[in-house]
C-alpha cells in the first residue's frame, strides 16, 4: 500500500523470519495486551455452559465438567489484534469447533455464525471459516487455566482473522441464515476482519 | 462509520509539551469529519523503502474543533513511533492518519449524566475529549473525574482540569497519587480501590455513566468494583491499554 514517506523515519526492523510473519501495519509484541469494551464478567464454573443453537436440528448444551471431557487438541498459532499488536506462537489447549460440530445437525441454510458470551459480546463469522481445524474453544493458555482479563474460562479462537473475532467468555455458537453483525461490527469494524487484507474497518 | 476511512495527510500545526513523558500534537486535515469524544485515530508512519507500521491514538480535542484534530501522546522509551512523533516530528510536517474510530467508548452530552470519568496516567486523554465537550458545549450535567498519576509531574492538562473545575460548579476533578504525592497533599495517595470510588461515586450513585481508561489492573479494579456495586454493565465502558501501547 502506497504511503506519504514519513521524513527521516527508518522503522524498526525485524529478522525476515518474523516481519513475513506480520500482516501489514501491525507491530510486534512479546507480552499479551488486554482489550474489552467493559467489565470483565467472572461466571462461576458450576454456573457456566456452552451451547450450539438457531439453525440446527436440536439445540445441545454442555455443563463446564462435560466440556472438560470433549478430545482437546494444543495450538500454536499466531495472533493479531485490530489494534495493532501481533504475536506469535501462542499457546493454547481447546475444543475444535469441529468436535463441537460433531454433536448437532446444521440445517443447510445456516451458513453464518454468531458467537455469544458472558456480558451481551457478540461476534460473527461465516460458518466455513470456522471449520476443517480453523478455530477452537480454548480453556488453556500457556499450560495454565484461561485467566479471566483473557476470556477465560473459555474463549474462541480463529486465529486467521482479527482477535475480535476470537470472542472471550463465549457461552456459544448461535447459526444463522445471513451474516449479521455483531457488537464491533456494528460498530464500524470490518464484517470480515482478514489481517492480512487489513480488513478493519467497514469499507476497507 | 459506513463510509470508508481513507487515510489523510495531516499538517502538524502545533505541538505543546504537557509533560516530560507527553505532548500534545495538533493537526490540520484536509478531510476532517466530525467525531465522538472517546473516539480514536490511526497513525501510520512509511520508510523511504516501502515499510510502514500503525498506531491508535486517542482524540484529545472535542468534536467542535472543526478542521483540526489533537492527539496527545505517550513517548514510549523504546517505542517504534511515539519517540518518531516527540523527536521527530516538526510544525509543517505531514502526519498520515485515518479516523475517527471506534463506537463504544464515545461519550456525547445526549448520552446524559451524571458522567463519572476514571482514568489512569495517559488513560486521560479520551476523558479529556469528553470533558472539553461537555464544556464547549456549556453543558450543566454533573460530571467527575478521577485521575491517578505516578506524581503531579506527570499530571497531563493539570492547568485545564483545576481551571475547569474553578468555573464550572458541577464538575469536580480528583487526584490520586501513586508514587509521590506534592508536598503538603491532603488528597489520596494510592492506587484507585472500590473505598475512593465508592467516596467519589457517592453522589451519583448506580445512575452515573463511567467511562475508564488507562492501564489493565486498573480498568480491572474499578469496572470490578463498579459491577459489586451494581450498576448497569452497559454504563460502565472501558479502554484499556498494557504496557506495550507505544
Amino acid at each position: 500500500m502506497a504511503g506519504l514517506i514519513s521524513r527521516g523515519f527508518l522503522g524498526r526492523r525485524r529478522p525476515a523470519e518474523v516481519e513475513d510473519r506480520l500482516p501489514p501495519g501491525q507491530y510486534l509484541v512479546t507480552d499479551f495486551p488486554v482489550l474489552s469494551a467493559g467489565p470483565t464478567p467472572h461466571t462461576p464454573l458450576d454456573q457456566w455452559s456452552f451451547t450450539i443453537d438457531g439453525l440446527v436440528q436440536s439445540p445441545v448444551s454442555w455443563s463446564w465438567d462435560a466440556f472438560q471431557k470433549l478430545a482437546t487438541q494444543t495450538y500454536t498459532v499466531d495472533i493479531s489484534c485490530v489494534t495493532k499488536w501481533t504475536k506469535l506462537d501462542t499457546r493454547w489447549l481447546g475444543v475444535s469447533v469441529d468436535t463441537l460440530l460433531q454433536a448437532v445437525q446444521v440445517d443447510p441454510m445456516g451458513r453464518f455464525v454468531m458467537a455469544y458470551s458472558d456480558g451481551g459480546y457478540t461476534t460473527n463469522l461465516p460458518l466455513a471459516e470456522m471449520v476443517k481445524g480453523q478455530a477452537f474453544v480454548a480453556y488453556q493458555f500457556d499450560d495454565k487455566p484461561l485467566e479471566p482479563v483473557h476470556g477465560g474460562p473459555a474463549r474462541l479462537v480463529v486465529p486467521h482473522l482479527y482477535f475480535w473475532k476470537s470472542a472471550k467468555w463465549i457461552r456459544g455458537l448461535r447459526f444463522m441464515e445471513r451474516n449479521e453483525p455483531g457488537f464491533w461490527e456494528s460498530l464500524g469494524y470490518h464484517i470480515h476482519g482478514d489481517p492480512w487484507k487489513e480488513e478493519r474497518y467497514s469499507g476497507d | 462509520m459506513q463510509s470508508v476511512l481513507e487515510w489523510q495527510a495531516g499538517t502538524l500545526t502545533a505541538v505543546r509539551p504537557e509533560t516530560k513523558q507527553t505532548k500534545s500534537f495538533t493537526f490540520a486535515l484536509p478531510k476532517w469529519m466530525v467525531h465522538k469524544a472517546g473516539q480514536h485515530y490511526d497513525v501510520r508512519l512509511t520508510a523511504p523503502d516501502g515499510y510502514q507500521t500503525e498506531r491508535s491514538y486517542s482524540i484529545a480535542s472535542p468534536p467542535e474543533r472543526v478542521g483540526e484534530l489533537e492527539l496527545t501522546v505517550e513517548r514510549i522509551t523504546d517505542g517504534e513511533v511515539s519517540p518518531y512523533l516527540h523527536d521527530v516530528l516538526v510544525p509543517g510536517d505531514q502526519l498520515e492518519v485515518r479516523g475517527p474510530i471506534g463506537g463504544y467508548f464515545v461519550w456525547d452530552v445526549a448520552l446524559g449524566g451524571p458522567l463519572l470519568l476514571v482514568g489512569g496516567g495517559s488513560g486521560v486523554v479520551p476523558l479529556m475529549a469528553m470533558l472539553r465537550h461537555r464544556a464547549a458545549q456549556h453543558a450543566t450535567l454533573p460530571a467527575r473525574l478521577l485521575y491517578s498519576s505516578r506524581s503531579v509531574d506527570d499530571v497531563i492538562y493539570r492547568d485545564e482540569l483545576d481551571g475547569l473545575a474553578r468555573s464550572d460548579g458541577a464538575f469536580e476533578v480528583f487526584y490520586t497519587f501513586t508514587r509521590q504525592p506534592p508536598t503538603g497533599w491532603t488528597g489520596y495517595r494510592r492506587r484507585i480501590d472500590a473505598a475512593m470510588l465508592g467516596e467519589v461515586i457517592k453522589p451519583f450513585d448506580k445512575r452515573a455513566r463511567v467511562y475508564v481508561c488507562g492501564p489493565t489492573l486498573l480498568v480491572e479494579a474499578v469496572a470490578n468494583a463498579l459491577v459489586q456495586m451494581q450498576l448497569p454493565i452497559e454504563h460502565i465502558r472501558t479502554e484499556r491499554f498494557g504496557p506495550t501501547g507505544t
